[in-house]
């Protein structure tokens, strides 16, 4: 059943209820008139009298919904309007009955009968329109213990409802003892007034209007039924039913007390208010960064928040922003006064504060003082700190000497503490967004740079090469390359951009460029590394440097012509005599002599292989990589491992297989140390 | 912490540069103020002492090289000495001992000074 519906039959069985109440008690007086007996009969009312008021209790359970904090003033209003209503009605009532006192209907039985039946229904609905909103508002923040002893007030209520179809009489003993145990019960009820703590001042003078004028109502049905039970001709006295009495009672009470309790309430409301704003402002600041507000939403307010706390006059907030630039707040203050009263304040024991240089957690003394001149005479500063330095200020200015105390300091304290973390959140949301962007264009520069070096290698009867690369970052300052100027002269060219990371990805580009310009014309390797360190001594910044080795091999010939520029040894490996070693050359790196001298440090050399004989080509990232210890890995570990390799059967000599297995070894040595340099490693194996 | 330590000795007319601890990308920007200064300084004769730098990263070996165009016009004296094999390694790798005046021992190079 819907909630509409509800209220809808409740409605019309109440009112169907009256209609039969008061149908039969009429006919009940005139069968008494006619002196016709009939024993049911004097049941049958009372029946439809139950049934109205439970149905009146129905239907205001339904319409009157649950206290929350907002309503309570709109829960009294409807007491205050039910009440008016049909006290309205009664006065109207009463009036017709005075205009027409003397004439012999109006003193006709039937005729009072009808009116106290009307008047009976007005009770009942403010009686239990205001008994369901005193319900609500007892049950506000109720416990599980109060919900029990609401359960047994309810059914004493619903017992008392039967108890009247005894007929007992007012002043009946049994009749007392269930209107003073109701009464008790009541009184114990009534101590549960915990909404009046959230009113506001004026709120609460409203409440207590509203109680005072319905307890005038209630005085007045009184005052009237009573005028009605005088009459004597009643065949059904109201006032013969404990549950409105006990009703009575209950209203009267409950309104007596929360009006006392309101009263004394009124001087701390004010206390209260501050506080709950206080914890509302608390939330807000908490709530400013999750919600995507801006840095400057939060300071607006803290600073609002931190002074309406202390009832400041004045106050300035002062901010270092990401960039350093510092951003001042201010309320009530122009920026003349700010700088005035910063001078006043040099020598206090806030100047720290204020001038942004407090290094820890200030001290309580060291927060507020007092101004000897100006239109202030407190001030008082609280730093603001966002992971352990200072990044601002918050001066809060009062007027009056010696306005501020510790009590004050520790709200503030509490506020700025908060706008602190929400402060270091927004900035920490934002360079996690910045990190991010940075990351995804690390992610495109480390494709592009792959897209730099070659994909496919040579790899034919007479020459086989295999390379493998590996930058610490996303990028890394390691070139390999091979161009072949035709089938039998390739061009082979390692290089080591010094630093890493971006700056020498760009540069390891500059490079790649020199070289494919320089090695589509027929240059001796000599001329072309001269050419080479001209070229980058344009375009390298000063720090830069480039070591690399450049060889030509000829497959018809048998020969290697190479030029080490400052790069890492080659280590050549003989099929002859099956051992490796590192060619000891002389050399300089590129970009370090920027002018024709270097033509003094480019040494050319040459040599002539054999089918078998095999060159490893590699970085510093190789022989510097260091375990845990701080042990590198070295040249002689690296010969090891490669003549330790090309000798391993399982190898069959594959060049994939050397490899290979030199970088397990590399690892193995390393034992889950990351490499903290670029590296490369290359091989090149000499066929039939 | 800064991974790199340096302190400035001046006997005489030497300005000498004495450099502990690793020098690499980031701690480079130390040596690199140390070198302004000692540059920038009355003495012309610069010493730099390596004795207990124990390693230098390529970022490192930068600021160096980018200022010996400033030693050459500037007639700055610039020595080094007491390198650690590793780091002797390096500089040699570099073609850097044809380049620069470099000594075994801190003696023998502010003996050089005199002749």
């Amino acid at each position: 059943m819907s909630k509409k519906l509800k209220i809808r039959l409740t409605f019309l069985t109440g009112l169907l209820s009256w209609l039969l109440f008061s149908f039969f008690d009429i006919y009940f007086i005139l069968l008494k008139r006619y002196e016709i007996e009939e024993a049911y009969i004097e049941v049958v009312p009372q029946v439809f009298l139950t049934l109205f008021i439970l149905s009146t209790l129905g239907y205001y359970r339904y319409m009157i919904t649950k206290a929350e904090s907002i309503n309570f003033i709109d829960l009294l209003w409807r007491v205050f309007i039910t009440g008016l209503i049909t006290t309205m009605i009664s006065l109207s009532l009463r009036f017709v009955f005075t205009l027409f006192a003397a004439t012999s209907f109006i003193q006709n039985p039937l005729t009072v009968n009808f009116f106290y039946h009307i008047y009976v229904a007005l009770v009942v609905i403010f009686l239990v329109s205001t008994f369901v909103v005193w319900k609500r508002l007892i049950l506000y923040q109720k416990s599980k213990k109060l919900i029990q002893w609401w359960t047994a007030f309810e059914y004493t209520l619903v017992a008392s409802l039967l108890f009247d179809f005894f007929g007992f009489e007012t002043f009946a003993v049994p009749f007392n003892v269930l209107v003073v145990a109701i009464a008790v019960f009541s009184l114990i009820l009534s101590l549960n007034l915990k909404w009046i703590a959230y009113l506001n001042f004026k709120q609460k003078w409203k409440s207590i209007l509203f109680i005072l004028l319905s307890g005038i109502y209630l005085y007045h049905f009184v005052l009237n039924l009573s005028i009605y039970s005088d009459t004597g001709v009643l065949v059904y006295d109201l006032f013969n039913r404990v549950f409105i009495i006990s009703l009575f009672f209950f209203i009267l009470i409950y309104a007596v007390i929360a009006v006392l309790v309101t009263l004394f309430n009124l001087p701390t409301s004010s206390v209260f208010e501050r506080k709950l704003q206080e914890a509302v402002d608390f939330q807000k600041l908490s709530q400013s960064s999750p919600s995507g507000q801006s840095e400057e939403e939060t300071y607006d307010i803290l600073i609002d928040s931190a002074m309406s706390a202390v009832f400041a006059d004045a106050a300035w907030l002062e901010i270092k922003k990401g960039d350093d630039k510092l951003e001042t707040i201010r309320r009530n203050l122009n920026r003349e006064e700010v700088g005035q009263i910063k001078i006043l304040l040099r020598d206090s024991p806030l100047s720290d504060t204020i001038y942004l240089t407090a290094s820890a957690k200030v001290l309580p003394s060291k927060s507020y003082t007092t101004l000897a001149k100006g239109d202030y005479r407190s001030a008082f500063a609280i730093p603001i700190f966002v992971k352990n330095e200072q990044v601002g200020s918050l001066v809060l200015l009062q007027s009056v000497a010696d306005a501020f105390d510790r009590e004050m300091m520790n709200i503030i304290t509490t506020f700025v503490n908060q706008a602190s973390v929400s402060i270091e959140n927004a900035r920490l949301l934002n360079d996690a967004i910045e990190n991010e962007r940075y990351k995804e264009q690390l992610k495109i520069a480390k494709a592009v740079q792959k897209s730099l070096l070659p994909s496919k290698l040579i790899s034919n009867s007479a020459i086989n090469i295999s390379a493998y690369a590996m930058a610490a970052d996303e990028v890394g300052g390691d070139y390999y390359d091979v161009l072949s100027s035709d089938e039998h002269i390739h061009k082979i060219i390692i290089g080591d951009v010094s630093g890493k990371g971006t700056s020498a990805a760009f540069n390891m580009a500059q490079m790649k460029g020199i070289f494919h310009s320089l090695a589509l014309i027929d240059l001796k390797p000599d001329a072309l590394i001269l050419k080479a360190n001209a070229a980058l001594s344009n375009c390298l910044e000063k720090s830069s440097f480039i070591t690399a080795t450049y060889l030509e091999i000829n497959t018809r010939l048998r020969e290697i012509e190479f030029v080490r520029a400052g790069h890492c040894p080659t280590l050549y490996y003989r099929a002859s005599d099956k051992s490796a070693n590192y060619l000891s050359t002389k050399g300089m790196g590129l970009g370090i002599v920027r002018n024709s001298e270097y033509a003094k440090y480019v040494h050319c050399n040459a040599l002539k292989y054999e089918p078998g004989d095999l060159i490893l080509l590699y970085t510093d990232g190789i022989t510097e990589a260091c375990d845990a210890t701080g042990d590198q890995f070295g040249e002689n570990r690296l010969k090891e491992a490669l003549t330790k390799n090309i000798h391993s059967i399982d190898n069959n000599s594959s060049i994939e297989n050397i490899k290979n297995g030199i970088i397990e070894e590399l690892y193995a040595f390393l034992n889950g140390k990351k490499l903290d340099d670029d590296y490369t490693l290359m091989l090149i194996k000499f066929e039939a | 912490m800064s991974k790199v330590d340096i302190v400035k000795n001046i006997e005489g007319d030497i300005y000498e540069v004495k450099v502990s601890g690793d020098v690499d990308a980031s701690s480079s920007i130390h040596l690199d103020n140390a070198l302004e200064e000692a540059f920038t300084a009355k003495e012309k004769k610069v010493l730099i002492n390596l004795q207990e730098m124990n390693y230098i990263s390529s970022a490192g070996l930068g600021v160096f090289i980018a200022r010996l165009e400033e030693v050459k016009m500037q007639g700055i004296q610039l020595s080094f000495c007491e390198l650690q094999p590793n780091v002797k390694q390096v500089f040699a790798l570099l073609g850097l001992e044809e380049l620069l005046s470099i000594y075994d021992s801190r003696e023998d190079a502010i003996s050089a000074y005199s002749k």
